[in-house]
């Protein structure tokens, strides 16, 4: 009894330390990739490049996904406003909901998936085919040549997509609520302009969604840097990736919409 | 220290060096030294620790014991800018050519180059074309990695490797899984380029009989230590059993077969008849 006690205890305290260790590991490897950053500036065309490889490519899918949540929310909102008489207020609904969380958030999840896991497969590729090694050899730092790049342009393309999200979202609303349904166009829009505040609305929007870009390009490079060179372990790290990154975005998102609306 | 470097000059020196993957022993306190202008064969079984010494001699990894010279700068003293200096100098060939996938044959080649020199995009294409004209493969500056051959693969990637003319050339097993005929053109390239070159190259290999054509001397390692050393004449004329086994490749001899474990008749328990 008391040995498996032990052994319970002994393997919590080898698992805390485990993350501990990681924890520290993925912080060295996130402060290397900013100092190794000047490269990704003096350089502009890798970080352009991979601009277009995680950023336009994610394009259709997220304005896809925007027109649709914002068709969905278009129908609720109108539902729920309606049973208030307050059907006029559809626009500002769709625009809160859109601006303030479901641009920002369903972005960054579709991007992690998308995008993410797909810096975190090339990487951990590379690792495996010892492109990464090469580079080293060739003196070469893989560091500032492959990472850093990827990095600003994920931190770069997430805000676009986010707003690109909310702006086809606002689109799918008025299609249901004002072409469809038939709610006043004048109102949808003149409310919504009047209650969306840049500064507190706008602004925060894309500071969030800034701050998932840097959570999930650091999370997506580190697991594909630190993936063991084997099929198995690219693709343990490509699964982590996308989890890790999910729970970081609803995680941070939280704490920032405390920070943000509530002052905490 | 095990020699063959009389009135020449040294380019690399293993002195003393020992390595260990966590608390696996990999090397024992090997010795020898590499001369300036020779293609130097290291040949072993697979696991003995070949590649680990061409890891060792790049820089990448750091002996638990003894120093790594290469032109006179042991390679663990080196800070990270000294290193990347002398890598520059230093060519090496992967196991599978570690070809970069998203760039076409030329701009592999290329790499170093617009990496390391301010060299005008006029004077990189004839040099990246030189290159490739050395291994053969000019006409296919423009393909992508993924349409060559295995050979072909290993052919750029060894342009890529003289990309910078360097003074090192390290050749991880650049015979693997080659055709007979992309086995002798790699072996005869391997050689014409190091003295074209004027470089000095290192080939880790299983391949004896190709190897044995073009190399000025042979190191053979097992168990962590160099076993036996001498001129390709002489491995071929060595009676020393590991290197009879390993020349001739002959099941029986010092090196195992098979993994060391329990007896079979255990592992299947077959009772042993009174």
């Amino acid at each position: 009894m008391l040995s498996a006690v032990a052994n319970g205890l002994r393997a919590l305290g080898g698992f805390a330390v485990g993350g501990v260790w990681r924890l520290g590991y993925a912080s060295r490897f996130f402060v290397l990739v900013l100092l190794s950053s000047a490269t990704s500036f003096r350089r502009i065309g890798l970080t352009i490049r991979e601009i277009y490889f995680s950023g336009f490519l994610s394009l259709i899918i997220i304005a896809v996904s925007g027109l649709f949540v914002g068709m969905v929310l278009g129908l609720q909102g109108y539902e729920t406003l309606e049973r208030y008489g307050s059907e006029e207020a559809l626009g500002v609904i769709v625009a809160l909901s859109l601006v303030r969380e479901l641009g920002p958030v369903v972005a960054g999840l579709l991007f992690a998936s998308r995008a993410g896991s797909a810096m975190t497969a090339e990487i951990g590729l590379m690792k495996a085919t010892e492109q990464i090694s090469a580079m080293e050899m060739m003196a070469v730092d893989p560091i500032a040549r492959v990472v850093a790049p990827r990095f600003w342009a994920g931190v770069v393309s997430m805000p676009l997509l986010a707003a690109m999200f909310s702006v086809m979202g606002v689109f799918g609303g008025y299609l249901v609520g004002v072409v469809m349904i038939g709610v006043d166009a004048g109102s949808f829009w003149s409310q919504m302009q009047a209650a969306v505040d840049v500064r507190r609305d706008i602004v925060n929007g894309v500071i969030k969604s800034v701050v998932f870009g840097v959570a999930i390009t650091a999370i997506s490079l580190f697991e594909g840097y630190d993936a063991p060179p084997t099929a198995e372990g690219v693709s343990r790290a490509t699964t982590r990736t996308v989890v890790t990154s999910s729970l970081a975005i609803l995680g941070l998102d939280f704490a920032l919409t405390a920070l943000m609306f509530r002052g905490l | 220290m095990i020699t063959h470097t009389a009135n020449q000059q040294t380019l690399v020196e293993i002195d003393d060096v020992s390595f260990a993957y966590g608390k696996r022993p990999i090397l024992k306190g090997i010795n020898f030294s590499i001369a300036k202008g020779q293609v130097v064969a290291i040949m072993g079984g697979s696991g003995c620790g070949k590649t680990t010494l061409l890891r060792l001699i790049g820089g990448q990894l750091r002996p638990s014991k003894g120093n790594v010279k290469v032109a006179g700068r042991v390679m663990h003293e080196l800070d990270r800018d000294e290193l990347y200096r002398m890598r520059r100098r230093m060519g090496m060939l992967f196991q599978f050519g570690a070809l970069f996938t998203d760039l076409s044959v030329f701009d592999n080649v290329a790499f170093q180059m617009r990496e390391h020199t301010d060299l005008p995009e006029s004077l990189i294409r004839d040099l990246v074309l030189m290159k490739l004209q050395a291994v053969g493969l000019r006409g296919a500056h423009a393909l992508m990695p993924s349409e060559l051959s295995g050979g072909m693969a290993r052919r750029v990637a060894l342009a890529r490797a003289i990309a910078l003319d360097p003074m090192l050339i390290m050749y991880d097993e650049p015979f693997a899984g080659l055709d007979p005929i992309s086995l002798g053109v790699v072996g005869n390239l391997i050689r014409r380029l190091n003295d074209a070159l004027g470089a000095t190259s290192i080939v880790v290999t299983h391949d004896v009989q190709e190897s044995l054509k073009i190399v000025n001397y042979v190191y053979f390692v097992s168990e962590g230590a160099i076993v036996a050393h001498g001129t390709p004449n002489q491995m071929r004329d060595s009676e020393k059993e590991f290197v009879h086994q390993f020349v001739h490749g002959e099941e029986d001899g010092p090196v195992p077969f098979h993994y060391p474990g329990r007896k079979i008749a255990d592992d299947l328990m077959i009772k042993a008849h009174a």
